[in-house]
């Protein structure tokens, strides 16, 4: 495939793998949803765990590849911007899948701590966490050449990923400090079939992220070739001019 | 290294006494800051008190954005930092004569903005609350410092500082906006409670500040050393 015939971004792997997320996905609803025996302390709020967890498991792998990615190109030896492209786009569907997050967890704590929102490390956090990547896209917007803007946004997406342990053990030290620390879902023992429904889930969505990324990455590339095409045609018009 | 970050910081903190935007401009807005504050609140007395500290950091933070965009404003006028960029002069050393340039400028605004609120709210301070409290100042202040000088090079140049600064360097700062507010509540004794019998009691003892005194100074270390790695690469570029 040449990245000038590129006409969709759909190929034969992806179309299987998108069939294998979709089928994970449904696998993953039946499970969570009928299969699994509601939970002893948590009733059926204990459902929310099947999306939550996994979307947050997905949302780190995709802010760990952004800033793999950011150092990839950082490194001279493995300089390219195909490094550059994957960061951006991962960072993207990291923050799709942080909101998700963030919102089933809201709920979720809605119905088991009677609260929306608590101040507690984890969710803090990742709240800041969500803030410091909208950060990165917004930079990643700015007009600049192609290099300039990748070496920027691969120190900055490096930077957002370190600081999140920082955040995490400040917040944590608050907390304790001052206030009784955050309530514990105690869920002693784990059945076995809830066990199994999880890591369907976990399945589920980490082929999700990687169907994503690869429509994303076409995209990011089709739109890269659009850019050299319309360079091209710029280029020929003028010479055409010149020659009229 | 050392040389040249003395050269930046004269240069800029020169620029800065001359052109008094910082004294004129950037501390009274800290300072009306503080009074609007006392609107939102209704100038309630135990209110403001027990939301002083956080209430000065967010100022500090607020002009930080203001003093980082103007600093790197200067730069990119006239090809400044093309100039800048020729000079040969260390990376290193541009970094830490910036953030030595916006550390003083911070220093002498939490000065005033903290003259402000002993005043404006009303609280006491102890000698013993003192160093706590100049220890908080200073570590922060470093830390807040090598995050300015670092993010503002990325903004220079562009179009869209203004609007872009404020959300790069909010989170990144966020551990030391925790961390200093905390420092400075134990230094200001301000978490005061209602007794019962309409007086106020301070609740937070002066020692409990001392340990995110610690983690403040290990913070501005991290923020300082990272600066420093990465300011080289982001100025050849800017």
């Amino acid at each position: 495939m040449t990245e000038s015939n590129v006409l969709h971004t759909g190929t034969r792997g992806s179309r299987i793998l998108g069939l294998l997320a979709l089928i994970g996905l449904g696998w993953m609803l039946l499970w969570a949803l009928v299969i699994s025996p509601p939970d002893e302390v948590q009733g059926e709020n204990v459902r929310f765990f099947y999306l939550h967890v996994p979307a947050a498991f997905a949302a780190y792998i995709a802010f760990g590849v952004t800033a793999l990615s950011s150092a990839m190109y950082l490194w001279k030896r493995t300089r390219s911007l195909t490094w550059d492209r994957i960061a951006g786009c991962s960072a993207e569907i990291g923050v799709l899948l942080t909101a998700l997050m963030l919102a089933t967890g809201m709920i979720w704590g809605k119905l088991s701590w009677g609260v929306y929102w608590r101040w507690d490390a984890r969710l803090t956090s990742t709240l800041l966490l969500l803030v410091m990547f909208i950060g990165y896209i917004a930079l990643r917007g700015l007009d600049a050449a192609p290099d300039v803007r990748a070496k920027r946004c691969a120190i900055v997406g490096i930077i957002a990923f370190l600081d999140v342990p920082l955040v995490h053990y400040s917040v944590t030290w608050w907390r304790t400090l001052h206030q009784t620390p955050t309530l514990d879902v105690k869920g002693a023992t784990i059945d076995g079939s809830m066990l199994f429904s999880f890591f369907i889930a976990m399945i589920a969505f980490i082929l999700v992220y990687v169907w994503l990324m690869l429509h994303r990455n076409r995209v990011a590339m089709m739109e890269q070739a659009i850019e050299d095409h319309g360079l091209q045609i710029a280029i020929a018009e003028r010479h055409a001019e010149v020659s009229a | 290294m050392l040389r040249t970050a003395r050269l930046m910081a004269a240069k800029d903190l020169r620029l800065e006494i001359k052109s008094r935007v910082t004294a004129f401009q950037v501390v009274p807005f800290a300072l009306l800051l503080v009074v609007l504050f006392a609107f939102a609140f209704d100038a309630d007395r135990a209110v403001l008190l027990s939301a002083a500290p956080g209430l000065f950091w967010i100022a500090v933070l607020l002009s930080l954005f203001l003093a980082v965009g103007r600093m790197y404003a200067i730069e990119t006028a006239d090809g400044a930092l093309d100039a800048l960029r020729l000079s040969s002069l260390e990376p290193a050393g541009i970094f830490l004569g910036k953030a030595a340039a916006l550390l003083v400028e911070m220093l002498a605004l939490e000065v005033v903005l903290l003259i402000g609120i002993l005043v404006l709210y009303d609280v006491n301070l102890a000698l013993s609350g003192l160093v706590l409290l100049v220890t908080t100042a200073l570590a922060t202040s470093i830390g807040l410092a090598a995050t300015g000088s670092l993010y503002g090079v990325l903004s220079a140049g562009t179009m869209v500082r203004e609007t872009l600064l404020p959300l790069l360097i909010g989170p990144i700062v966020a551990p030391l906006l925790i961390g200093a507010s905390r420092a400075f509540q134990a230094a200001l004794g301000t978490r005061l409670i209602d007794d019962g019998s309409g007086k106020l009691v301070r609740v937070v003892a002066v020692s409990e500040g001392w340990p995110w005194a610690g983690l403040l100074l290990v913070f501005a270390l991290v923020y300082t050393a990272v600066g420093l790695l990465a300011f080289g690469p982001l100025l050849e570029d800017a």
